[in-house]
């Protein structure tokens, strides 16, 4: 029943979209509003079926029916509810089902508060919107098919894979990598219906679609984070990234979407940039879809890739499809792309944009290189090769150095003019607070080149973007005579867009403090102790107590009692454990991290005797980790700023500086 | 000077960039690619098989295993059916590091003829299937469940 009410939703979603995609070509052309008014009703029933399969298929799970193929693939009667609820995407097609549900709701939402605007910018966005949509109902229909018949009905399920239903993080990391990856689709079709159109010259596609490109990289950079943290987690290993491919599909249009989300400024400001901003769009979109791709089509072996099928050359078909319509696009507008303004003042914010949006682009292509370099040469030579880490790092670390600096210089600078004098006092406090963290590096013994021009210029980027709240809020209380707590809430809420900017630039440094001070000081051993025994890692002094074992519902757990000791004192106990699912035949880790200020204390279970008498555990101290995660909701609280809808005039494109937006400049 | 020309020399500056990135990508990879080989294809490769970042991937040889936890040294064979190297390693092994099982190797291999490795890796099957029965993996556990009385 739950069955055929699913896969007979996304049939008629197929058929619908398929319709609404066909028809919304002649109303444009022939000017018929009301045919119009029926594509956008495609778009929002196809959100309306897609719903209902979504539920449906959730509720499947939740009754353990398994006639279902998918329940009967991930489904356990032993799972605990929650992480029964959230293997709606633990497999392939579960998550094809989630992903179809998100971009519908992305779809109708977009085309809901834009339907009144007139032109055919939206029209033709909403045609892209359904021929997405389409595609992704192909792949439920055909290859990603969630809703085949078992037969016989089996009692029981094998459940979700054991590291998707050992942390809570699973239930957060997917749902906001979804939401970013296919938000992206939002100004990708924007773009695309700017071009068909012909409204390009204009930025209506930029602002119209600006919050929900701010918003999905906010996802976006909530989910990397998040994942991160699962990383750190649940594998046990002590870190939180790997340059591993799936990680790489994540970043890959992160770095796209960033670099976009600054130079869209410079077309704003300026008029300039036009083409390369489309570009940038598509470019990821497109990355989204081959990041999907990647992960999904079983090509690479991990955690992500669930099953090896033909669902990949689907995926190669449509990155075919959309990268040369893109083009001719494209190439059809290009007499309409031409810049306004030109780069008249070298050392200016403009210049700072396009050097980040070079760099960008730049570790774009080495990340994407570095992470498609195995699957061409064995395709191409036939030999199995991985591009290791140190590849990444070498070539990674030079940019990152480089876009920290720039991460302070640039909101230093002023738009159009020279700098003037007043540039000085505007670095000055990013100057010295650079300058004592890199002292404060070296105290701590830090001898890396790249370590020291990491903290020197997270510093000095720190310092900057900070002067710039003070810089406001003091000139605020001058001239309103306001507190200083309210006039900045009034100089924030005065121009959310800069300030969300600046905030998003401090979350950015304390990630980069995070992960250069956790790779640069970094310090672990492991150790065979009997109990009363003790190890101590970096200062702290941990002391085996017992091993012990417990049976769960779902699971039976292994697990060492660890003492933290201060002298003779017990101060805290840490229990890294071991979790053995009946369906795998590998243990799944399950460290446990003690955090604080500077750092966590990370202990991993390794081996154990079956008699108590020993365990071996890995110990690590971790500095600075922590700041890595509060970055990100610094990161985050940076992205709301900018998406949140009220109160905000639409940005006028200006042609000299505005007084006003550069604050007390 | 023309906006013309400036184009002209914006467009230079950026195939010089250009280059310069691909060159540098270019040498990175060439040092960096870590070659996924058997016991028997890296023999084969003889001297040049040394002191280079190599996935080697094969079977523990049975009987091989020799671990000191307390110095926290494992060493043992991996064997393809041909070919056989001797690895050492630091660290406690995996939980399903056994005879027969099936493991990938990160490191390099030395001159003395030992491969010294730098990460152990479990090969198992990402498709999870049900163990067969008396295979539970739980079941060799249960005696220090019942030692501690949950």
């Amino acid at each position: 029943m739950t069955r055929l009410l699913a896969s007979n939703a996304i049939l008629v979603a197929a058929a619908i979209t398929a319709l609404g995609a066909f028809l919304m070509p002649f109303a444009v052309r022939r000017g018929r509003r009301d045919w119009l008014m029926l594509g956008y009703a495609a778009v929002y029933t196809n959100f309306v079926l897609v719903t209902v399969a979504t539920l449906a298929l959730v509720w499947g799970l939740v009754s353990h029916d398994f006639s279902i193929a998918y329940v009967a693939q991930v489904g356990s009667r032993a799972t605990p509810t929650f992480y029964t609820i959230i293997s709606l995407w633990g497999a392939l097609e579960g998550s094809i089902v989630f992903w179809a549900w998100v971009l519908a709701m992305y779809g109708a939402a977009v085309v809901w508060f834009n339907r009144n605007r007139e032109g055919n910018l939206v029209p033709y966005a909403a045609l892209t919107l359904l021929v997405v949509s389409l595609f992704f109902h192909v792949l439920l229909i055909g290859p990603a098919n969630p809703f085949g018949a078992v037969f016989p009905v089996p009692f029981d399920g094998p459940g979700p894979n054991p590291l998707l239903q050992n942390h809570i993080l699973m239930g957060v990391h997917p749902p906001l990598l979804y939401l970013g990856y296919v938000g992206m689709t939002v100004p990708f079709a924007f773009a695309v219906g700017a071009m068909l159109s012909g409204e390009v010259a204009s930025d209506d596609w930029i602002r119209l679609t600006r919050r929900w490109t701010v918003a999905s990289w906010g996802f976006l950079t909530a989910a990397i984070i998040a994942g991160m943290w699962w990383s750190y987690e649940v594998l046990g290993w002590g870190g939180y990234w790997a340059w591993d491919p799936v990680e790489n599909a994540s970043f890959i249009p992160w770095l796209t979407a960033t670099a976009y989300l600054h130079s869209v400024m410079v077309q704003e400001r300026r008029g300039m940039l036009k083409l390369w901003n489309l570009n940038l769009m598509v470019g990821t979109f497109v990355l989204t879809i081959l990041g999907t791709f990647l992960t999904r089509s079983g090509i690479i072996s991990s955690v992500h890739a669930f099953t090896t099928g033909t669902i990949g050359y689907f995926f190669l078909a449509f990155i075919g499809i959309v990268l040369i319509a893109a083009l001719f696009m494209v190439a059809g507008n290009s007499d309409r792309l031409a810049s306004d303004g030109k780069l008249d003042v070298p050392v200016s914010r403009e210049t700072a944009f396009l050097l980040q949006n070079l760099f960008f682009t730049a570790f774009m292509f080495t990340v994407l290189i570095g992470t498609l370099f195995p699957l061409v040469a064995e395709a191409a030579r036939g030999v199995k090769v991985s591009v290791g880490e140190p590849f990444f790092n070498k070539m990674s670390l030079p940019l990152m150095v480089a876009l920290l600096f720039l991460m302070g210089v640039g909101p230093a600078l002023p738009w159009r003019k020279a700098a003037g004098p007043e540039l000085k006092g505007r670095l000055l406090p990013g100057i010295v607070l650079g300058v004592l963290m890199l002292v404060a590096v070296i105290v701590a013994g830090g001898r890396s080149v790249y370590a020291m021009l990491a903290f020197l210029f997270a510093g000095f980027a720190l310092g900057v973007n900070l002067q710039e709240f003070v810089r406001g809020a003091n000139a605020r209380v001058k001239a309103h005579g306001e507190s200083w707590p309210m006039a900045l809430v009034r100089l924030v809420a005065g121009n959310r867009r800069r300030y969300s900017g600046y905030v998003a630039h401090i979350g950015v440094v304390l990630v980069a403090v995070g992960v250069a001070a956790s790779s640069t000081f970094k310090k672990e051993q492991e150790a065979t102790l009997k109990p009363g025994e003790t190890v101590t890692v970096a200062g702290k002094t941990l002391r085996f107590k017992s091993a012990w074992g417990r049976q769960e519902r779902q699971r039976e757990v292994i697990g060492a009692t660890m003492e933290l000791m201060d002298g003779d004192r017990v101060i805290g106990t840490i229990e890294p454990r071991m979790n053995y699912y009946p369906t795998s035949q590998q243990p799944v880790p399950t460290p446990d991290v003690r955090s604080g200020w500077t750092g966590d204390i990370y202990l991993n279970l390794m081996a154990f005797k079956q008699d108590g008498s020993n365990v071996t555990v890995k110990v690590i101290w971790e500095p600075l980790v922590p700041w890595i995660w509060i970055g990100g909701l610094v990161l985050c609280l940076g992205a709301i700023l900018g998406a949140w809808p009220t109160g905000d005039r639409p940005a006028t494109r200006t042609a000299g500086a505005p007084a006003l937006r550069e604050g007390a400049a | 000077m023309t906006s013309k020309r400036t184009k002209w020399g914006a467009l230079a500056a950026v195939g010089v960039l250009a280059v310069a990135f691909a060159w540098l990508i270019y040498g990175g990879l060439d040092s960096n690619v870590v070659y996924f080989l058997t016991p028997k294809e890296l023999l084969a490769k003889g001297t040049e098989g040394y002191d280079k970042p190599v996935r080697l991937g094969g079977q523990v040889k049975p009987g091989s295993v020799v671990w000191d936890e307390q110095k926290l040294d494992l060493r043992f064979a991996v064997t393809d059916g041909t070919g056989e190297i001797a690895v050492q390693s630091k660290g406690a092994p995996p939980q399903m590091f056994k005879d027969g099982q099936g493991v990938v190797v990160e490191g390099r291999y030395g001159r003395d003829g030992v491969f010294k490795s730098t990460s152990l890796m479990v090969k198992h099957s990402n498709e999870y299937k049900a163990p067969t029965k008396g295979e539970r993996p739980s079941e060799m556990y249960k005696s220090l469940m019942k030692s501690t009385g949950t």
